[in-house]
């Protein structure tokens, strides 16, 4: 037991604890404008989580989580529309995560099930990804309205009713609690499925799919499935992005939106979900900063830091950064009467 | 009724042709290396631009189409240098890293150049067939579109060059030890592919807008048929471009040219479903199984 809880001592757990403590205190330490600027970067954080999940672990180079997002975000904003009732909102979220979890089973069904291997995966979802977006953005005239909600173009649907707890809507501080209960919830979902058999299976589908396959493991069906889990956590995200501006349009779902978070989920770590987490929030305060200097550089710094994390950093900045520093605290403390868990002490101790 | 039937089958060229210039770069660069570049629209984007600028320079229209293919060719041998030859066999990897590319060059571009520079209308003229015109240019890129493949044929097929990459396509490993340098011939390819591309660009830029954001109106598409058509590069993209041309074409003269581009995407869907080795793994499965 004792042994167990000094291994679990790492730079990454560490990391991790600090930042959700971080996030814990933030709405104490600030105002309530930033905070709810900080519910958004959340947001985003879930949408990178989906795609660490399928990504990270699965190994399915999914280029379509902005597409989930975008569908959970107009499913949700559709039925707001359509129904005026407030206090159904939490129906309505349910509704667009099913949605977004349903499309991404059709299309996971057709993938996987027809044996298509990764690259393919990549060029499918994005083409799946330009699609929709195409769809959406020429949807102005009024021929294209679901129920009594126009999808509107470019301009997208606007005053959507946020969400609504009985009487109480989640708007501020609120908004930001959910979103932080959620993001804890599947980070430590992901943390836990990590060291369970699920967890294993995907890593196993990811290190060498024909592999798993002979050891009895229905692979198209594991990858079907968790491709439309991931779905429905990006489609999650999606919604609560359209909660919390009260609109949602097409760009939610264009190439600056889709590249996002491959660009985090890469540059971070993608087998890491903690390294994604603090990427995430590092890189979301940073390129807010650089927007007031000029926005159109924001593009070019993003292919900028995808090509040198390919091909300099392949595991991920911050990845890369736990493991140094891993080993450098095991040299360190080898002496010492403290011991490291992580890469550098599970060689010394097999 | 003819004027119908020869309306239909000029849609039907067109989009063959497109496909076929579109996708003839990504498809021999996938086919030979396994890697699929994410800045092919980028690249025919670049085609595109250095074509228009000559040719407002007032250089000749064929000279400015063999420079625009030669200098993106250059461009893609330098890519392939500093960036695609440290990625050999990390296909996904490469996925990444071209998709970084294809940001820098469209928002550098953007940047450079501004939103959209002004075009060249497109060359030739027209001809009328019954009450409606056709565009002479648009029959032209068809004939350029089956020289292409013939082409690629006769390249790899008949040169020794075509051999050795034939070779290193079937085993890198076995085509190395016999005395081929499997490095030089993927440069060579990925500088083969970039050229097509900035070939695709130069013949498509008369015809289009010219803006940084152009090269994903040929993405798509070509996207869909290097899936459709599998590994084999002239297989492959002979028989979807068809196909697909066919689809495409009749879909969008019946309800217009946002559902000729869904029904692209379906059908790439059900086909990769049905065959997952795309149309030249079915054809070559059963040449394979006539011969035995």
């Amino acid at each position: 037991m004792k042994n167990k809880i000094k291994c679990a001592v790492t730079t990454e757990n560490i990391s991790a604890i600090a930042v959700f403590v971080f996030f814990l205190l933030y709405p104490m330490l600030h105002s309530a404008y930033k905070v709810l600027n900080m519910a958004n970067f959340l947001i985003t954080v879930i949408l990178a989580l989906s795609l660490a999940l399928i990504w990270g672990y699965t190994g399915i180079f999914s280029y379509a989580q902005a597409a989930f997002y975008g569908i959970g975000g107009y499913t949700y904003a559709i039925f707001c529309k359509n129904f005026a009732n407030p206090s159904l909102t939490p129906i309505f979220l349910i509704a667009g995560v099913l949605a977004g979890f349903l499309v991404a089973l059709v299309l996971g069904y057709f993938m996987f099930y027809g044996g298509v291997n990764d690259v393919f995966v990549a060029l499918v979802t994005m083409c799946f990804t330009l699609v929709l977006e195409t769809f959406l953005a020429q949807t102005a005239g009024p021929e294209w309205a679901i129920g009594k909600a126009q999808l509107g173009g470019f301009n997208g649907i606007n005053a959507v009713t946020p969400l609504t707890f009985g009487a109480f809507p989640v708007k501020g501080e609120a908004l930001y609690a959910l979103v932080l209960l959620l993001v804890l919830a599947i980070y430590l979902a992901l943390r836990i499925m990590e060291k369970r058999n699920l967890g294993y299976c995907l890593l196993s589908i990811r290190e060498n799919r024909a592999r798993s396959e002979m050891f009895g493991y229905n692979t198209a069906k594991i990858q079907m499935v968790i491709f439309a889990v991931s779905g429905a956590i990006a489609a999650l995200a999606g919604v609560l992005y359209t909660s919390w501006g009260g609109y949602i349009v097409p760009s939610a779902v264009g190439m600056t939106q889709a590249t996002m978070p491959v660009v985090l989920v890469a540059a971070g770590g993608r087998k890491n979900p903690t390294a994604v987490v603090i990427f995430t929030l590092f890189y979301l305060v940073l390129s807010q900063n650089l927007a007031a200097s000029g926005s159109q550089y924001s593009l070019v710094i993003l292919g900028l830091i995808l090509l040198l994390v390919v091909l300099f950093v392949p595991k991920g900045i911050i990845h890369s950064l736990f493991e140094i520093i891993d080993e450098k605290a095991a040299v360190l403390l080898k002496n010492g009467s403290i011991r490291t868990g992580g890469k550098a002490n599970e060689q010394k101790n097999p | 009724m003819f004027n119908s039937i020869f309306n239909y089958f000029y849609q039907f060229l067109d989009s063959f042709s497109f496909l076929i210039i579109a996708v003839s770069g990504l498809a021999i660069i996938f086919g030979m290396m396994g890697i699929i570049n994410l800045a092919h629209g980028e690249f025919i984007m670049l085609g595109a631009y250095i074509f228009t600028i000559l040719a407002k320079a007032s250089v000749p229209l064929v000279f400015a189409i063999a420079l625009g293919t030669v200098f993106v060719g250059i461009f893609g041998y330098i890519v392939d240098k500093l960036v695609v030859s440290r990625l050999y066999g990390r296909a996904l990897d490469s996925v990444v890293a071209t998709w970084g590319i294809s940001l820098l060059l469209r928002q550098g571009i953007l940047i450079l150049l501004g939103p959209s520079i002004p075009g060249l209308t497109t060359p030739m003229g027209t001809f009328a067939v019954g009450s409606s015109t056709y565009s002479i240019y648009r029959i032209v890129l068809a004939a350029v579109a089956i020289a292409l493949l013939a082409g690629v044929y006769w390249l790899f097929m008949h040169t020794t060059f075509g051999l050795h990459s034939r070779a290193t396509m079937q085993s890198s490993t076995i085509a190395q030890s016999l005395g081929i340098n499997t490095g030089r011939m993927y440069s060579m390819t990925f500088m083969l592919g970039s050229a097509l591309a900035g070939l695709c660009g130069a013949l498509y830029a008369p015809t289009m807008t010219i803006t940084p954001t152009m090269g994903q109106a040929f993405q798509n598409d070509s996207f869909v048929t290097v899936i459709v058509g599998g590994a084999n590069p002239l297989i492959g993209m002979t028989a979807s471009g068809t196909v697909l041309g066919v689809i495409q074409s009749a879909l969008s003269m019946l309800f217009g040219t946002f559902f000729g581009k869904i029904g692209l995407l379906v059908v790439a869907i059900i086909v990769i479903r049905v065959l997952p080795q795309g149309f030249s793994g079915m054809i070559e499965k059963h040449m394979v199984k006539g011969k035995r």
